[in-house]
């Protein structure tokens, strides 16, 4: 009988995969949508019940009625679900790919119990506007993981109300408002300082906040000198909002520094924790001397990210910014648990109801599942997996990680391509573009790129080595191709149906069409989409 | 002659151009110079860079027709990497001049190629600027010592591919770059006088990302607008504003509904002109009778805020408007496009210098800021 790991590795190294994605070349179901055909047939009103109902529709205001009727794909179920499958078939998901190239995003394994645990009649029945006396238990659970996370950050209050990453860091910034408000300097405090690779988010949420935004540009060593902070802080300042470390894997030491010159013009400061996964049981935000954080509980506290399920965040302050915090909060008299609105200095709300129910309790799961020595193994493993793949990935031709040079990450790099551009003429997205023939994904960075040619590799703790050696291989096997046949991968991709964009549309609006009726208006100039 | 279907490129090689640098002469302007250089052993470096950049448009040969001048000044490339250019005009060989450029560059105008790319360094910028001013679509493949102008490609190989991207279609956004003239005797002597020349009209890569979480970043243009939205908010009417070079400060003029000498400093009142193309003197007398603010925008590729292209506004009117007083604006794609390096100030005035240096504030934006570094 034949030894089959020969046929899988070299060297103990796994050979790159025969991959063939299936390719559907699949309609938009409006397309495919055939007049006449159902998939449900709702059978009619009987007549006793009619009578005793009533002409519904004589009850909603005549302004709110539908002219005519919706006009909905008309398909059978089991050409809907053929349409589904196929698309599914059509993506690198997290559970089909190492998907460690998504980088900033913290593609971690999100435990399918928990899903289950998730999807429990007991959870996923019950409703937000039911009596707080009968969902004493899932109030328990946040209350009790707010505790989790004032234990991790080092936090006096949490609110797990938000909807999300952004939400969060924009209830953050509205905080930091109130805050200054209460002290009569909100006129005046009117900036909040960033760096430019920080979470974008950051910027953005101060400046829908209304603040401006002042952003810092790095050194050498990947984080800004203390002179240009200094430059930046002044009687405007409002605060300081900002990732650590950065999006570039870099841990800025003189963080206490930062947060020390801020406080003392006045401004408070945010710790984006977004990505806390290198961190975890090692630094506290409270510690360095925060005053507000967030953590995104589908990134770190691994529910599903991006299209596999909704975001949470999660916001945590110091004691004397928690009566700003958002309505409702959830308290506990030894007894009971109750929601909190009668808090008269508070944001308001952030979202509609008390937070994210299924993503907190996935969060509080996984959490529990791993306990406190496990939550800083995952921190330690996280960064090991990291720290391999740099050591490794350097190694390949083209590829560097700019500043602090020869110095290591947290978990995760931004990684920059700029030489094999140069050499070869093949760019950072078409090294992604090739991956993608070889089954995994691969992304280059968020704008602007202040990195060339980036690309950022994330390798989270959820991934054994033999895996991150095949991602390696990949990536190097792409490089070689560059250096030796460029059309190959400039032409990718081959085997997968991930196909080339053509960007320049994204700028402009004419060019959109998010819905189907925009796009028959747009494209078929159909008056009957309107 | 007319040509129909494909899509004409344009090629002058400045077959001298880079000559100078290697051994250490600072420019290749001047016969004596190239001669030296030549004596020196110098070899033209302007042929390889033009063969790299070709050599990213090999994918497109049958979608473009080249039209060039005879041998070094174009068809040896072309050739070289495997295409069949038309050649037009006449030279003489191993002595080609600035004028054989400014031949070329009128000729290829009048042909209506889509467009011009030269090998060269400022100088061969300067001699297609006085051949077509901004009536044609150009781009530079970095070829010379001296290159201070913002219209040559990051290297030969970015150059060919921009051209091959816009040749095909799928860049069609062009800008205004900056023609420097960095005037190479006095740079010889140990000081740098530079002048801004005029503009040239360059195809534009606006930087997008893959589908992601952003979709793409608004492109210059529109932080241009964004900023000066932002400045002209901010104004006020007994202050006077001494307005420097350059595309980011034309965008506020034109906010304000005035027309901006865009190689010179326009100065305003009470959102009304009241200095056109101003020099240092009319500057320092309109300073006489009110206080002010100078709005400068990084000229060119190199980051120079102070000293190149705008030395109207000279030290006496640095020190007389005040430190605090100086804007400076640069879109967050001119600020990347530095890699870090600093913006630089060189007044001529060491003290001047001085106190420029440090972090600063520049407006990179409505509402938005970036801290960045000056040196000297």
């Amino acid at each position: 009988m034949k030894d089959i790991t020969e046929e899988r590795y070299v060297d103990g190294k796994p050979k790159l995969r025969r991959f063939h994605q299936a390719r559907w070349d699949e309609p938009i179901i409006f397309e495919l949508s055939n007049e006449g055909e159902r998939g449900i047939l709702v059978p009619e009103v009987e007549e006793e019940l009619k009578g005793s109902v009533g002409d519904v529709l004589s009850r909603i205001p005549g302004k709110m009625l539908r002219k005519k009727r919706p006009e909905l794909p008309e398909l059978s179920q089991p050409r809907v679900l053929r349409h589904y499958v196929r698309l599914s078939q059509e993506t690198l998901g997290t559970d089909l790919n190492i998907d460690v190239g998504q980088g900033t995003c913290t593609m971690k394994y999100s435990p399918k119990v928990n899903e289950q645990i998730a999807r429990m009649p007991q959870v996923a029945e019950i409703h937000p506007l039911q009596d707080e006396e009968t969902v004493q238990g899932i109030l328990e659970i946040m209350y009790k993981f707010e505790q989790i996370l004032k234990e991790i950050s080092g936090m006096d209050r949490f609110s797990l109300q938000p909807g999300g990453g952004s939400a969060a860091i924009y209830a953050n910034a509205s905080i930091i408002r109130a805050y200054h408000e209460s002290r009569g300097e909100a006129d005046q405090r009117d900036e909040i300082i960033t760096t430019i690779f920080s979470h974008p988010s950051n910027a953005a949420c101060a400046r829908t906040a209304g603040f401006k935004v002042i952003t810092l540009y790095p050194n050498e060593d990947g984080y800004p000198d203390i002179q240009a902070l200094s430059a930046a802080v002044s009687e405007r300042t409002a605060g300081l909002m900002i990732t650590n470390p950065e999006d570039t894997g870099i841990f800025n030491p003189k963080i206490e520094e930062f947060v020390d010159i801020v406080h003392e013009a006045g401004g408070l400061c945010a710790y984006d924790q977004a990505n806390a996964n290198g961190i975890l049981g090692i630094t506290r935000a409270r510690d360095a001397g925060f005053d507000l954080c967030q953590f995104n509980l589908h990134k770190t506290f691994s529910a599903p990210h991006g299209c596999g399920g909704p975001a949470a965040g999660a916001i945590g302050v110091a004691d004397e910014l928690g009566k700003f915090l958002p309505v409702p909060v959830i308290e506990f008299d030894g007894s009971k648990y109750r929601l909190n609105y009668d808090r008269p200095e508070s944001i308001g709300k952030i979202r509609s109801f008390y937070g994210v129910v299924p993503v907190v309790l996935k969060a509080y799961a996984w959490v529990m599942s791993l306990g406190a020595e496990g939550l800083k193994e995952v921190a330690e493993t996280a960064v090991l997996n990291n720290n391999y793949v740099l050591k490794k990935l350097l190694e390949v031709p083209g590829v560097s990680a700019p500043y602090a040079k020869g110095k290591r990450r947290i978990e995760q790099v931004r990684y920059s391509w700029e030489k094999l551009a140069v050499d070869t003429g093949v760019h950072s997205e078409e090294i992604g573009l090739r991956a993608a023939d070889f089954g995994v994904h691969y992304w280059t960075s968020h704008h602007p790129w202040i990195v060339p040619e980036p690309c950022t590799i994330e390798p989270t703790e959820s991934y054994s080595k033999s895996e991150l050696d095949e991602y390696v291989q990949i990536i190097r096997n792409v490089s070689d191709e560059a250096y030796k046949n460029p059309e190959l991968v400039k032409t990718a991709p081959h085997n997968s149906t991930i196909h080339r964009i053509d960007h320049a549309p994204l700028d402009d609006p004419s060019q959109w069409a998010v819905t189907w009726r925009a796009y028959r208006k747009k494209v078929k100039r159909d008056k009957a989409g309107e | 002659m007319v040509w129909v279907g494909k899509r004409r490129l344009g090629l002058i090689v400045n077959p001298i151009a880079g000559i100078g640098g290697r051994v250490g002469l600072k420019g290749s302007d001047g016969e004596d110079v190239q001669r030296k250089a030549l004596e020196f052993g110098a070899l033209p470096q302007s042929l390889n860079r033009a063969i790299q950049a070709l050599e990213r448009m090999k994918s497109i040969r049958g979608e473009i027709e080249i039209i060039t001048y005879p041998s070094e000044m174009g068809e040896d490339a072309a050739v070289a990497c495997g295409f069949d250019p038309i050649v037009i005009g006449s030279i003489q060989k191993g002595k080609t001049t600035s004028e054989d450029t400014k031949n070329a560059a009128k000729e290829m105008s009048s042909l209506g190629v889509d467009l011009l790319l030269f090998a060269g360094g400022d100088g061969t910028a300067r001699d297609v600027y006085d051949a077509v001013g901004r009536a044609m679509l150009v781009l530079g493949i970095p070829a010379g010592v001296k290159m201070h102008s913002a219209v040559f490609a990051v290297n030969p190989g970015s150059a060919g591919e921009l051209a091959a991207s816009f040749l095909r279609g799928i860049v069609n956004s062009e800008r205004d770059a900056e023609v420097m003239d960095v005037d190479e005797e006095s740079l010889r002597k140990g000081f740098v006088s530079a002048k801004l020349y005029g503009f040239l009209r360059i195809p534009y890569q606006e930087r997008l990302v893959q589908g992601a979480k952003i979709p793409s970043s608004a492109g210059d243009k529109e932080s241009m607008n964004a900023i000066a939205c932002e400045i002209v908010d901010g104004m006020r009417d007994d202050c006077l504003y001494i307005i420097g070079p350059g595309t980011t400060t034309r965008a506020i003029m034109s906010k304000l509904g005035l027309s901006k000498t865009l190689a010179g400093v326009d100065v305003v009142l009470g959102r009304s002109l009241v200095g056109k193309d101003a020099n240092e003197a009319q500057i320092l007398k309109l300073l006489e009778k009110r206080s002010a603010k100078i709005i400068v925008t990084p000229i060119g590729g190199q980051g120079y805020i102070f000293g190149r292209g705008n030395q109207q506004i000279s030290p006496e009117v640095i020190k007389k408007v005040g430190k605090e007083n100086i804007i400076v604006v640069a879109t967050p794609e001119k600020i990347n496009s530095l890699r870090g390096r600093p913006f630089l100030v060189d007044t001529g005035d060491q003290e001047v210098d001085r106190m420029l240096s440090g972090y600063i504030r520049v407006v990179s934006g409505f509402n938005e800021q970036i801290i960045y570094k000056v040196s000297h």
